[in-house]
């Protein structure tokens, strides 16, 4: 470790152009020995298709890849594996049938007899990996009974199986429970010792602070800079990434809460097993507040959320908008009634990929003039709101006939945001609104939806992230088991916060989670 | 609210969908996002390519195989030295063409339509089937009706039919999750022998007359559509051609300009998507089979009033136009000129490998017909192995991309 450690592989004036848009510009890059090396940047800034090329899968149109010094020429990613490199994907590729030795093994399959698959030395093997690095893992257990958490090892085993020392790292921590990303995190300083070199690419700037030795940061295609940890803040990192100060916290007076405009009572949910997840509960949002609901991912909060929109139909209790009764109400009353809805998942709830904007940006009321009239689609009339709605929020790479799924998340989640927001709700239902955003779309996110709390709205704001939490809402609620378990004003600790959301009582928080 | 723009992102990383596609729709929807027009031109050219192989197996050329049967299309009409009484016959050879496409654009877009709500109809030919039952039923009776009335009643309650028939499959789907490929294929079976008995020998709708065929009773004369190219007695071309490229116009007019459309396609793409937009999902389900079936109805009761003008027993069983109706979408990529000029193939190919036109000599007879049905196959096979196709012509870009000036080697 070290400034004088080698450097064991070095990216120089790497240029990859592609259609309208050159996503790599000579960028310079070098990893030593021993060290973990953060690539920071915003969606879109350049980290994937950087590393893309370093893994094979796509050719530079400029620059050179050196491999301890020694000039590399991969032409695809068999090359890259046999230069040492492993790469561990976002999604992974893992065949669920398989176990995790098979899978580990995977077409470098140790034989008996030349042609038989040898089973018990492919455990055998896998188990010897694992346990030099200190991994759980049981070589015979099948992938899809795994958790996101222990597959994301059995990648990383794949790599260290193919023997390489290089390891890259796509967003690991993207999909994983603040708990998982822990572990993730130990195991990474264990192959740091084990004399592993690690690239770890991110757009969360408290984890490259946490973890990497380094910091790369690229904006636009361009490398910013290199710097060490130490010296470096949150602060320093987001201006170098988005190009300007970001204010990571956002600014907020206090609400002036209204008349109630959601008032939940007893409310039951079943989940799709039929399961009770939401047992009785029971809340009230104002006009012009936010309520955070915090909560451990799976503590009934989607049923909720599903629940509240329509989406599902409640088991018992009542749901009132405004102080109307709309419990039993389908999703289209719903909206039809002034809940807005901004999903979870907005790739596969929140927008039809395959749509345009402007028909993406109409999905929740092309019934109505303007955009239609007795059944017709007025198409000129969707493409001219979309126009304005864009220009209004803000949202870059796309015109109204562009397809949502060529714009980058943070684009995305404005035009849900915009959609949602046109309509004029009374309530909005948020579900963890900034997931998967970067820095910039988040600032932006969240002044929105605090202006619109000062327009009068009613917000429920349903995140698991706790700063969100902390820092928007006016009041906040935790939910566990289905129950809501407390109510806190925005200034309780976090600690506090967390002991309620693993089973409320003090003390008992540690066994409960 | 970065200080500059952002640029686009670019178009390979970090692009919206990112699941892979698991099932033949998702698949197939991935391949028509992805290749506009050259995808089928590829995929059409390859068939044709291996069709030509299989006869120069047979030790013939396949090149005047080829010629042949374009001329045997009809579409060397067009040329304009072409004069005397090749023209005479070439007109001939384009109205049976047409006369075949007519019902394919129908039955093609009963697929069509089902394929963007997300559903695979592979029940055309039933429906079909019950068009053309019900066409022959209307039609040969109430003698005394006008003819225009008589037409349009036929055309009207053929259609229902074929649209309440594929509704039923639509309707399994949305109440008890029955898997619509499934239910049309046995709905077909259903077709297949109801049709076998209204027609086979006591049935209720066979000959009234003469007791010993297994056919129905002829339509009533004024109540066949106008043959308005070539001769009536020779199956000229009738009006139905219009008909459907009327319902060609309506598809497209359906599902890009009203709001029923608009919730077709969004289930379509995304279903969860569009139950969050307020649509209710179930309901499309029904209503796009319905007017799935609508269209396969209505290629029934064309082909009745345009030029069968009866059916027999053997002619249920023997028909396969809703079959075609389905690789004709795929080739046509469900848009409706696609589907247009797909069905023109297909109708050309099979007017153009019938026994009449191919001298022994070119062809072998015996290979003829089932020329049609391999091109057909392959076609068929070649947009389910969309991955080969994809793989081409990304390959071809690709090696485009490569020579443009300013590319530099790694590693040189």
């Amino acid at each position: 470790m070290g400034p004088d450690a080698p450097v064991v592989l070095e990216l120089a004036g790497i240029t990859k152009r592609f259609p309208g848009i050159i996503a790599n510009d000579h960028v310079d890059f070098d990893l030593r020995a021993h060290e973990v090396h953060a690539l920071l940047g915003e969606n879109g800034a350049g980290k994937s298709t950087l590393m893309n090329i370093l893994y094979g899968l796509y050719r530079p149109d400029e620059g050179e890849i050196r491999i301890n010094g020694k000039l590399a020429h991969f032409t695809s990613s068999k090359d890259a594996i046999e230069a040492g490199i492993g790469m561990v994907h976002q999604h992974f590729m893992l065949i669920p049938v398989m176990t995790v030795a098979e899978n580990i093994v995977l077409a470098v399959e140790p034989t008996r007899a030349g042609v038989l698959f040898d089973v018990g030395a492919a455990a055998d093997r896998v188990r010897e990996i694992a346990e030099q690095f200190k991994f759980t893992i049981d070589p015979y257990a099948r992938i899809q009974n795994l958790s996101v958490g222990q597959q994301q090892r059995v990648e990383i085993l794949k790599a260290l199986y193919r023997k390489a020392d290089i390891l890259i790292l796509d967003e690991p921590t993207a999909v994983l429970t603040p708990q998982e990303a822990r572990e993730l995190f130990g195991i990474l300083q264990r192959l740091k010792a084990e004399g592993m070199s690690i690239i770890f690419i991110s757009h969360k700037l408290n984890e490259a602070l946490e973890i990497a030795d380094r910091i790369t940061v690229l904006r636009r295609g361009v490398k910013i800079d290199t710097i060490p940890r130490e010296g470096a803040t949150e602060a320093s990192l987001a201006r170098m990434m988005v190009g300007r100060d970001v204010l990571l916290t956002v600014e907020k007076t206090p609400g002036v809460p209204g008349k109630p405009l959601l008032e939940v009572a007893g409310l039951e949910v079943f989940d799709d097993r039929g399961l009770e997840v939401v047992k009785g509960v029971s809340l009230t949002v104002h006009a012009g507040e936010i309520v955070g609901l915090a909560g451990i991912d799976g503590n009934g909060q989607e049923e909720l959320i599903d629940a509240l929109t329509g989406l599902r139909k409640a088991h018992a209790g009542s749901i009132r908008i405004a102080g109307e009764e709309s419990s039993g109400d389908s999703a289209r009353e719903m909206l039809e009634t002034g809940v807005g809805h901004i999903p979870v998942d907005r790739q596969r709830r929140g927008l039809v990929l395959d749509f345009s904007l402007a028909e993406n940006l109409a999905l929740r009321d092309f019934r109505h003039a303007p955009n239609s009239r007795l059944g017709w689609l007025f198409p000129n009339r969707l493409v001219a709101r979309a126009r304005k709605l864009l220009k209004e929020f803000d949202v870059r790479g796309g015109v109204p006939q562009t397809r949502a799924g060529m714009l980058s998340g943070g684009n995305q989640q404005k035009v849900v945001l915009a959609r949602e927001i046109d309509r004029d709700p009374k309530v909005l239902v948020a579900g963890q609104p900034t997931r998967g955003l970067d820095v910039g779309a988040i600032e932006f996110v969240h002044r929105r939806l605090l202006s619109e709390r000062d327009e009068g709205r009613a917000i429920l704001l349903v995140s698991l992230e706790l700063d969100e939490i902390l820092s928007l809402s006016d009041r906040i609620l935790v939910i566990y088991e289905g129950r809501i378990v407390g109510e806190f004003p925005p200034t309780v600790s976090e600690e506090e916060l967390g002991l309620a959301m693993t089973g409320g009582g003090r003390g008992s928080g540690e066994e409960a989670a | 609210m970065t200080e500059a723009p952002t640029p686009a992102p670019p178009p390979l990383p970090e692009a919206g969908t990112d699941a892979a596609p698991v099932n033949f729709v998702e698949r197939y929807g991935l391949l028509q996002r992805s290749g506009g027009v050259a995808t089928a031109l590829i995929t059409a050219s390859l068939a044709f390519l291996i069709g030509g192989l299989v006869v120069l197996a047979t030790g013939h050329n396949p090149l005047s195989a080829y010629r042949e049967i374009f001329n045997g299309t009809g579409l060397n009409w067009l040329f304009p030295w072409v004069n005397g009484t090749d023209r005479t016959f070439a007109a001939m050879n384009l109205q049976q063409t047409l006369l075949k496409a007519t019902p394919l654009m129908l039955t093609g877009l009963a697929v069509a339509f089902a394929f963007r709500c997300g559903m695979f109809n592979i029940g055309g030919q039933g429906q079909y089937t019950v068009g053309t039952i019900v066409g022959v039923w209307v039609g040969s009776s109430w003698a005394g009706i006008p003819g225009p009335a008589h037409i349009v009643l036929a055309i009207v309650l053929a259609s229902l039919a074929g649209a309440f028939f594929a509704g039923v499959a639509g309707l399994l789907k949305a109440t008890v999750g029955a898997h619509e490929v499934i239910s049309t294929i046995m709905l077909n079976w259903v077709a297949f022998y109801v049709g076998s008995y209204a027609f086979g020998l006591g049935g209720p709708l066979q000959n009234s007359t003469n007791v010993s065929v297994p056919i129905s009773n002829d339509i009533a004369t004024n109540a066949h559509l106008y043959v308005f190219w070539g001769d009536p007695i020779l199956q000229g071309l009738h009006i139905g051609f219009f008909i459907a490229i009327g319902a060609l116009v309506a598809y497209w007019v359906v599902l890009n300009r009203t709001t029923l459309g608009y919730e077709v396609r969004a289930v379509g793409f995304n279903a969860e998507a569009a139950r969050y937009g307020g649509i209710n999902v179930a309901r499309s389900y029904v209503t796009a089979m319905a007017i799935s079936g609508l269209f396969a109805g209505l290629a029934g009761a064309i082909d009745i009033l345009g030029w069968q003008f009866r059916v027999g027993q053997l002619d249920v069983q023997a028909s396969n136009i809703g079959f075609t109706g389905i690789a004709v979408a795929l080739l046509g990529r469900n848009t409706a000129v696609g589907v247009f000029f797909s069905a023109l193939l297909f109708g050309g190919l099979i007017n153009g490998t019938s026994g009449r036109h191919l001298s022994a000599d070119v062809f072998p007879p015996q290979l003829a017909g089932n020329l049609t049905l391999i091109i057909q196959g392959l076609i068929i096979l070649f947009i389910g192995a969309d991955v080969l196709v994809l793989y081409l012509w990304q390959r071809a870009k690709r090696l485009r991309a490569g020579k443009t000036p300013g590319a530099v080697e790694v590693g040189t």
